[in-house]
């Protein structure tokens, strides 16, 4: 009996420590299952201040020419207006702003891409703005409902390198993929652009004309050729955790966040530094630009160690 | 047989131990989560009492006005100067009001621009000691507009003669910029028979002041208002508040100022910031007929140190709030640059740099030339701004 005994107390021992080994092994595979969730949902932040001060002048300059934009605005005649604005507005930002068309308009002048399938549309506008990108290395994709803030997007890109495959904006995912959602504006670096170009040969991963009933979107379609050239989604957020690129308009995220934080509104709402609101009318383009490049309380400044200067033949920033 | 008996005792021994084990640590594990979700709930039976805290951090109640102790800040920004001016241009706002409105508009204009005032007062026909609002003994509607005005500056002139320079009248749906205020007024005294709005020219000499749009009184005019009361020079002329004041200070020998910047962009406006910068109003529109100086559309409608908005709704008070005071680009050098107010200089302030003393920059910053080899480089030549300070300087 005391054998038994003994036999006993030694599998209640092994039987603990066995549960013990199972419980560590399996908190470890947890978290090593979320470091590959965190490395697919990766954020890009803006240099600290700390980081600026430490670089020299020289090295500071050099990075203000790396960071310069060449904006790809996708227009449509039917949409007139919304490109009247676009080009009236924050488009002057940009180092080289140009308007890519559906069809020709005798109106406004733009690339003509005679195309109506959205994705081959798409497509051939990226493919025009990487052979005429001259010395530019990052891209930025916008549609006509968008406002940007150039100088923000500088500013979150500025330590970052275009001959890596950069590719952010509103971060979501649909299933499996995780995009860059297109109405708060794409961003793509120069390297990001390339693999793409190499990607655009492949018929069979990245066709340009999918003839299946259900069309997926094409910003799902962009990142579907992205992550088979090695190129993932990234979002774009300040320290805050706050988005910089924004799908909704400003007014409805004040309105949603007086409904969420009422007495906080504006703190609990929408990041200071923020790149863009997607789905503006053009008159709340027009108050956006005077309230961006314009308005401001007296005797507040901020001694941003970059300065970005006001765009030559403009009177409205 | 005799072989197997610790054999099944130890196997037994083995389940036992592991399911021991095993209720041992989901027991640690539930205790663990528990607190904080007793936490949560706490929380959010704590959220009111909260608010009321934050509210006592943010002003200070004495009957029924508010003095605002914080001055709001931003993280990373340089306000020395609107500090100094903070200090040295003291401003009391009222805002005039009623009992049906404080939900549905007063509440957005506490919780925003009021909060940039020195001492905010909600003048409304009834008391209210939570909003808190001062009772003017008068009853609602356009035609008491007057006399609630009257009452109002009567009430801040009794309360409050000695704690503020300036005294601003606005509407439950103006939002007013008060930093750019103080930044007009510093160019004026306290001791200066003058008052400042968006100038209308019909109906007196010297034009009155738009009531939506908003306007200012220094402390002189404001005595010379109560004053005018007493000796009767002033009375309830018209219910036309705005007409009416202006008549009264044009009677009491009070001038009616010019607050356009330099560029003689108009500072106050009696619209919303959308409509100036894009509607093109009819030109059998009354507005063009009333304007005293000329007007214009499209980007110069407004200067960039505005002053007032009016028939602002609880959305566009926040919105408003946002781009004056959070939404910026970075880096961005402005083409209007507003130059410094006359006796305030920035030479006088120590080197600026949240946190390090650089000797460097503290030179630079005292010297005016703006070339400096540090992070910012010049490719234009910064715009000159043309006349030292706004126009009003002039007495126009």
């Amino acid at each position: 009996m005391l054998s038994d005994g003994c036999s006993f107390m030694k599998g209640m021992l092994l039987g603990g420590v066995f549960c013990l080994v199972l419980s560590f092994l399996g908190s470890f595979h947890f978290s090593s299952e979320s470091s590959t969730e965190d490395h697919h949902h990766h954020h890009i932040y803006a240099p600290s201040k700390d980081e600026l001060k430490r670089l020299s002048d020289s090295r500071v300059e050099e990075l203000k020419n790396q960071v310069r934009v060449y904006c790809i605005i996708m227009v449509q005649p039917k949409t007139l207006v919304y490109w009247a604005t676009v080009l009236d507005t924050w488009s002057k930002h940009c180092d080289n702003a140009v308007f890519y068309t559906s069809e020709g308009s005798k109106a406004l002048e733009a690339v003509d891409l005679n195309e109506k399938d959205d994705w081959a549309r798409l497509r051939k506008a990226l493919i025009h703005a990487y052979e005429n990108a001259g010395d530019l290395r990052w891209f930025f994709v916008a549609q006509p409902t968008t406002f940007a803030i150039i100088e923000n997007l500088k500013y979150l890109i500025l330590a970052k390198d275009p001959n890596e495959p950069f590719y952010l904006g509103n971060a979501v995912k649909s299933g499996e993929l995780e995009y860059v959602e297109y109405s708060s504006g794409i961003v793509l670096s120069y390297e990001a652009l390339k693999r793409l170009m190499t990607m655009f040969k492949d018929e069979g991963q990245c066709p340009e004309r999918t003839h299946t009933l259900w069309k997926m979107g094409e910003d799902k379609q962009l990142a579907l050729c992205l992550k088979y050239a090695g190129v993932f989604a990234e979002n774009g957020e300040d320290r805050h955790g706050k988005g910089l690129f924004n799908k909704q308009n400003v007014v409805n995220m004040i309105k949603q966040s007086m409904q969420d934080n009422p007495t906080d509104v504006v703190e609990g709402c929408c990041p200071d530094m923020a790149v863009t609101y997607g789905g503006m009318s053009p008159n709340q383009m027009h108050v956006m630009m005077f309230g961006v490049y314009r308005l401001r309380p007296y005797g507040h400044d901020f001694h941003d160690w970059l300065t970005f200067y006001p765009p030559k033949d403009s009177d409205n920033d | 047989m005799k072989t197997l008996g610790p054999r099944i005792s130890f196997y037994a021994g083995f389940v036992v131990g592991t399911f021991t084990l095993y209720a041992f640590l989901r027991q640690l594990w539930f205790e663990k989560t528990l607190p904080m979700h007793q936490v949560t709930t706490l929380a959010r039976i704590q959220d009111y009492q909260q608010q009321l805290e934050e509210e006592k951090k943010m002003w200070k109640k004495e009957g029924s006005a508010l003095f605002n102790l914080e001055h709001p800040h931003h993280i990373g920004e340089d306000s020395r100067m609107a500090d100094e001016l903070y200090k040295k241009v003291r401003i009391l706002c009222w805002v005039m009001t009623g009992p049906k409105n404080l939900e549905t508009k007063t509440r957005h204009a506490k919780y925003t621009w009021s909060r940039h005032c020195n001492i905010v007062v909600f003048m409304s026909s009834v008391d209210d000691p939570d909003f808190p609002t001062v009772g003017l003994g008068t009853k609602e509607g356009r035609d008491q507009l007057y006399w609630k005005t009257i009452r109002a500056y009567h009430y801040a002139y009794e309360h409050y003669a000695d704690e503020a320079d300036w005294f601003l009248k606005a509407d439950d749906d103006t939002y007013v910029i008060v930093d750019n205020l103080r930044w007009i007024l510093a160019n004026h005294t306290p001791e200066e028979p003058i008052y400042f709005g968006r100038r209308f020219k019909p109906y007196t000499k010297q034009g009155y002041m738009s009531g939506g749009a908003g306007y200012v009184l220094s402390k002189e005019a404001l005595r010379r208002f109560v004053e005018g009361f007493k000796s009767k020079q002033c009375t309830h002329t018209t219910s036309v508040e705005d007409l009416a004041m202006g008549q009264c200070m044009e009677k009491v020998g009070v001038l009616a100022g010019d607050s356009r910047d330099s560029f003689h962009r108009e500072t106050f406006h009696p619209f919303v910031l959308e409509q100036h910068l894009t509607a093109k109003f009819p030109k059998s529109f009354w507005y063009w007929s009333y304007c005293y100086y000329p007007i214009s559309e499209g980007p110069n409608c407004c200067s960039d140190m505005s002053v007032s908005f009016h028939y602002v709704d609880a959305v566009g008070m926040y919105l408003m709030e946002y781009y004056t005071y959070h939404l910026r680009a970075f880096g961005y050098r402005y083409r209007y640059q507003p130059s410094t107010p006359h006796g305030y200089s920035i030479n006088k302030f120590e080197s600026w740099d949240a946190g390090k003393k650089d000797k460097k920059l503290e030179q630079k910053l005292v010297h005016p030339d703006l070339s400096r080899t540090d992070k910012r480089q010049n490719e234009d030549p910064p715009p000159v701004d043309g006349k030292d300070g706004p126009a009003a300087a002039e007495g126009k």
